[in-house]
């Protein structure tokens, strides 16, 4: 059998061939693809964990913004209760006040009235006993006129009296 | 890529130079087509590297072919000459007090008339001299090899001038894959990560050569067609380089494994170890026989498919004839690239299993 049996030279020469360019490759392919694979691959890796990393650090400042616009809101709305709690005392205290000095005020008007309208009748009294006197007197002198009349006006009197 | 052009440019130029014609006249009546005896022909060694042959204007066949060297190491003398001295096997060429014959495309030492003996099974007896020529077969594995260093370097030269971190582009969009299949599926699944790097370059070196010359032996012209990894001799050296690799660099655990064989009563031992012992050289041989019959039955069946048209000496059967062996030929080109993977991909198993420290 001519092809099963195996020629020295044939050998020698694949040999020498493949040795001479396992040599050479490796040096001046193999090396230097295997290296730059093996950087980029690196590079990839190490990029992706960068990205990972960063978007980890977005993700916490995302919490954290939350957090932070939680305790805000939070603030916000005791702010808001807390100034609307002020507003309605102020409200009320002013409401208390007003009603005190509006209650004074009626007081003071009241006496005052009070005041005026005794001023008043009193004023009026006096008109009245001014008037009355001056009526009486004019009837006096209208009575008295005659002597007569005088005289009947000094009995009835007299007589009205009792001396006793 | 411009030293590839010049290369072609080269052969191409000097093709017509080297070529010589040797015309022979055309017999009328020609004996029955020995498709055996072509087969045998296209897939075994030559001295010459066949190019074309065709019948002149005058009904000569003339073959063009191109001359290789031949190298004989016989009584401590070297000699080199260009194998057209031969003549085809016409002519004998003296070396040292013998001669040097060329029979059925092997060289034979013979006396100065240039008989051939032969034994009773018709093989020859002859002896035959040291041989290192540059055959057909070795002619087109150093091209493979030189196309394969200038391919990866010029891609190393791209990475190393680019960095890894550029966008690959031509070549590397091709290999880079390929490479890294290799690395991470094929090595990396099979090797320890530590020990990765120490056996990559063989492996990788390993795959690609043989990728090379089964494209090249399926390339069906010059400077094609010639049948290297389809050679015995071809898978022999490479399955010794991964039996030295897995041996060379067995771990305890290995060796351990092959001597005395752990977790076994003793009279067992003393079967799994001649078992053990053997199958480091299976292994191996299996590596060899596998790639060896897969490429040569690729060729032959092309070659017999295409056959049929001689053979049945109709035309129109041709039709037929050349869809199939397209067909297997397509197919070919899957072998050629699935031996070279399952070639790698086995090395790297039983290097594995030898360098592992853990199984």
């Amino acid at each position: 059998m001519g092809i099963l049996t195996p020629d020295p030279g044939l050998v020698f020469w694949t040999s020498l061939s493949f040795i001479t360019l396992l040599l050479i490759l490796r040096k001046y392919a193999w090396k230097p693809i295997l290296r730059a694979l093996k950087v980029r691959e690196e590079y990839i890796e190490f990029s992706l964990k960068d990205a990972e990393q960063a978007k980890e650090e977005i993700r916490k400042m995302a919490e954290t913004r939350k957090q932070m616009m939680n305790a805000a809101r939070l603030e916000r709305e005791g702010l808001i209760r807390e100034a609307r709690e002020l507003k309605e005392e102020i409200i009320e205290e002013a409401r208390a006040a007003a009603k005190l000095e509006a209650a004074r005020m009626v007081e003071k008007a009241r006496e005052q009235i009070d005041r005026e309208r005794k001023e008043a009748v009193a004023n009026i009294r006096q008109q009245v006993g001014l008037m009355s006197l001056e009526i009486a007197e004019k009837i006096l002198k209208e009575e008295l006129v005659s002597e007569e009349k005088q005289q009947s006006v000094i009995e009835k009197y007299l007589q009205q009296v009792d001396f006793n | 890529m411009r030293a590839l052009k010049n290369l072609v440019f080269l052969l191409l130029f000097f093709v017509p130079v080297l070529a010589f014609a040797a015309p022979e006249e055309t017999k009328e009546d020609a004996p029955e087509f020995d498709v055996t005896g072509m087969i045998m022909h296209h897939i075994g060694d030559a001295y010459d590297f066949h190019i074309i042959s065709f019948t002149n204007g005058r009904g000569e066949k003339v073959h063009v072919s191109l001359p290789l060297p031949v190298i004989i190491w016989h009584e401590g003398h070297l000699q080199i000459f260009m194998s057209s001295r031969f003549q085809g096997g016409a002519a004998l060429v003296a070396a040292g007090d013998d001669y040097l014959k060329l029979y059925h495309e092997k060289v034979y030492l013979t006396d100065a008339e240039g008989t051939i003996y032969y034994d009773d099974a018709h093989q020859v007896l002859n002896p035959k001299p040291l041989n290192l020529s540059i055959t057909k077969n070795v002619a087109s594995m150093l091209l493979a090899s030189l196309l394969l260093a200038m391919v990866f370097i010029s891609v190393a030269r791209v990475y190393a001038k680019r960095g890894g971190l550029s966008v690959p582009k031509g070549l590397q969009l091709a290999i880079e894959p390929v490479v890294l299949y290799i690395r991470d599926d094929i090595v990396g699944a099979q090797i320890d990560k530590d020990k990765v790097n120490k056996f990559l370059p063989f492996l990788l070196t390993v795959f690609f050569f043989i990728w090379f010359n089964n494209m090249l032996g399926l390339i069906p012209f010059f400077p094609g067609g010639a049948n290297m990894s389809g050679n015995i001799s071809f898978t022999l050296t490479l399955a010794v380089f991964t039996f030295f690799a897995t041996n060379l660099f067995g771990s305890r655990h290995y060796w351990k494994e092959i001597l005395w064989p752990p977790g076994a009563p003793v009279y067992v031992k003393l079967f799994l170890i001649p078992i053990e012992f053997i199958g480091m050289f299976t292994k191996p041989f299996a590596l060899m026989l596998r790639l060896f019959a897969n490429i040569t039955a690729g060729h032959i069946i092309v070659l017999s498919l295409t056959s049929i048209i001689f053979v049945l000496q109709s035309i129109y059967v041709a039709p037929l004839s050349v869809l199939l062996s397209l067909m297997i030929f397509s197919l070919e080109f899957l072998v050629a690239l699935l031996q070279a993977y399952i070639f790698t991909l086995l090395s790297a198993l039983f290097i594995g299993l030898a360098v592992n420290e853990h199984h």
